[in-house]
């Protein structure tokens, strides 16, 4: 069952070999790109996937601490925005089946790590800009050539001159 | 001031970039990158200076400690490989304007100045971050900046080029970054101290050693080790002349540092090559490297992609030096960035030269042009020497260190096959210079047509200081060896 266990990674592989496969095996460059996006793709789901803890949240402070830090200071609060939260809390508090989650604050709650998350935004922005090159130099080489295709592109330069 | 300097170097390109599209008049913006590169170049030098005086500077990002927060950490290695980089860019910045093979109109060439310096920022962000994660950005960004350079080259195969690199570099990237995950997974940290103590506690799983792979491999791609080259001749022979100047005498360098860090500070010697022996694997590729890629060169007919083999080959000397795991081979290897910088430098200036004149690159079209372009192709010759090994000139300094740590180890048929090798260099530095001072040149052409001193005076200090370090080795040797001192954690 370990097997099935890590099913995200199963998942990433699979994911990066067909990328992988469509960089090396089609001769059209935009195929190519596509395969690179793939690719890189693939990466992404893995570091998205690992930062995942299981049974963890999302790394948010829960409101309750909020109620109690606005109690601390003894600032006066509305009556409507007081029953939200408290309603907030109790749905909080249900949602995980009865644990005094709640209210012992922030330190039983078990967080996913955000981290990896917050890595991916840089690494989608890389891939982003990689394409754009990528797909920038394409229409030249359409341009030059008349053509996105590797194998006419290769007769081309063996036959032809500069 | 001088706390900030280690994030100055990587600030300063990259926020001139961006500015550099506003000024978008075309002589304000080729001073504009010139200032830049000199400002990075005198920060760069202080830092190494502090560094040999004081010792390792850390900087942190926003006031963030490590490993929580980004680091910059400057010691001797990387204030070496960052003086280096702003050397070869403050020399080769001001020649731009020639806009030799440059597809570009010329009212768009701030485009052109925008990318090299966000090239230089990228080289300088991995060199002086002390992150993992950080260095693959930094990393990406190099290597988009250099696409686009490349694919300004002129004529179709340029394009063609850059994307051939690009499907590789970003294949490279990416490893990288798996490999930068898998550590994370298994020590919860991106710092590379943090993770240097890290790592040995989990050092036996086979998590990290995947991570190392796709880390090496990844690293060994955008470098262009041996079997892995295949983008790197078509990328430097169809380039704009200049790029290959910069991105030869640049991006190379900082990439085997990047592989020395990671070998050395981040895994450890030990791991690596007393679990792992990377060297048994490294050792023979590179000198396999060194006789394919140098065969290779002396069968090439245009002189850019014989330089492009010769750099393959010299990569392959500056693996051989790492595989040695001494402070010999390691002095050895890091000198010969410092060397081959200046040398491949020079000698691409020269071939920029020879187009601007010419308009070629084929070696057969430089018939007589020893008489007709004499300190063009002295310049030629004293680079050529260097290429060698010739005493007197910095190529002999980083092979002599290199024989030295060969023998050392005792293997002297490792020392005869340096030496072998650098008469490879001989053949194909001696096709060109038969062509140019022994052939006569064709009818009719014989008058003088001297390169212009916006391209004579860069190419002469590079060519200089190939003789000039050739002679005085005191500084060079003296950092390099310091730095591969604290690589290997030897105390002097």
């Amino acid at each position: 069952m370990a097997f099935l266990g890590l099913w995200n990674y199963w998942v990433v592989i699979v994911l990066m070999m067909i990328g992988l496969y469509i960089v090396i095996a089609r001769d059209n460059f935009i195929k190519k790109l596509m395969g690179l996006n793939l690719f890189q793709v693939s990466v992404i789901m893995f570091y998205v996937s690992m930062g995942k803890v299981n049974g963890g949240t999302a790394p948010i402070l829960p409101e309750s601490d909020m109620v109690e830090e606005v109690a601390a200071h003894n600032q006066p609060v509305t009556a409507g925005h007081l029953s939200d939260t408290r309603a907030f809390a109790h749905h909080h508090e249900a949602h995980h089946g009865g644990h005094e989650v709640v209210a012992e604050g922030h330190e039983g709650i078990v967080y996913s790590n955000n981290l990896t998350h917050v890595l991916m935004l840089t690494a989608i922005v890389v891939g982003v800009a990689t394409t754009a090159a990528g797909l920038a130099l394409v229409a030249r080489i359409h341009e030059g050539y008349g053509t996105a295709e590797e194998d006419e592109i290769y007769k081309i330069d063996l036959t032809g001159a500069l | 001031m001088i706390q900030q300097f280690p994030v100055l170097v990587v600030v300063a390109p990259l926020v001139a970039a961006p500015i550099t599209l506003l000024i978008r008049n075309r002589r304000l913006t080729h001073l504009w990158a010139m200032a830049v590169a000199w400002f990075t170049l005198f920060v760069s030098a202080n830092l190494l200076h502090e560094v040999l005086t004081t010792g390792p500077i850390s900087y942190q990002l926003g006031g963030w400690a490590p490993p929580w927060g980004i680091e910059y950490r400057v010691d001797t290695v990387n204030a070496f490989v960052m003086v280096i980089v702003a050397m070869i860019a403050s020399v080769v910045i001001p020649a731009m304007p020639t806009r030799i093979r440059l597809d570009l109109a010329p009212e768009r060439m701030y485009l052109f100045y925008t990318a090299t310096l966000l090239f230089i920022a990228g080289l300088m962000g991995i060199t002086v971050t002390g992150d993992a994660f950080n260095v693959f950005v930094f990393l990406e960004i190099t290597s988009l900046a250099s696409y686009t350079l490349i694919g300004l080259g002129a004529g179709r195969r340029a394009p063609l080029a850059a994307f051939s690199y690009l499907v590789m570099g970003t294949i490279g990237g990416t490893f990288v970054l798996i490999g930068i995950g898998l550590m994370y997974q298994m020590t919860g940290s991106l710092n590379m101290a943090d993770l240097a103590v890290l790592l040995p506690g989990v050092q036996h799983t086979r998590t990290i050693m995947v991570a190392f792979a796709f880390i090496t491999t990844g690293v060994s791609i955008k470098l262009g080790v041996f079997p892995l080259h295949q983008w790197l001749p078509k990328a430097y022979t169809y380039a704009p002349d200049l790029v290959s100047a910069l991105m030869s005498a640049t991006a190379t360098k900082v990439i085997f540092y990047l592989l020395v860090r990671m070998i050395f500070t981040v895994f450890g010697a030990t791991f690596v090559f007393g679990v792992l022996h990377l060297d048994w694997l490294l050792l023979p590729l590179s000198l396999i490297g060194m006789f394919v890629a140098s065969l290779a060169a002396i069968y090439q007919t245009n002189i850019k992609r014989l330089l492009a083999y010769s750099s393959i080959a010299q990569i392959g000397y500056m693996t051989l030096g790492l595989s040695m795991v001494s402070v010999a081979g390691l002095t050895g290897s890091l000198v010969h960035l410092f060397n081959h910088a200046l040398m491949k430098a020079g000698l691409f200036m020269v071939v920029a030269s020879i187009f601007y004149r010419l308009a070629t690159h084929e070696i057969a079209d430089m018939r007589g042009l020893g008489r007709r372009m004499p300190l063009t192709f002295a310049a030629w010759v004293v680079g050529g020497l260097s290429m060698i090994g010739v005493p007197g000139t910095v190529g002999f300094i980083s092979k002599w260190y290199l024989v030295l740590a060969a023998i050392e180890k005792g293997w002297i048929g490792i020392a005869l096959l340096i030496v072998l090798s650098s008469l490879l260099a001989l053949v194909y530095v001696w096709r060109v210079i038969d062509v140019a001072y022994f052939q006569s040149p064709p009818e009719g052409q014989a008058d003088r047509i001297e390169a212009p001193p916006i391209l004579l005076i860069p190419t002469w200090i590079l060519v200089g200081a190939t003789v000039f370090f050739g002679i005085n080795t005191t500084w060079t040797v003296g950092v390099a060896e310091a730095a591969a001192r604290q690589l290997l954690g030897v105390m002097p």
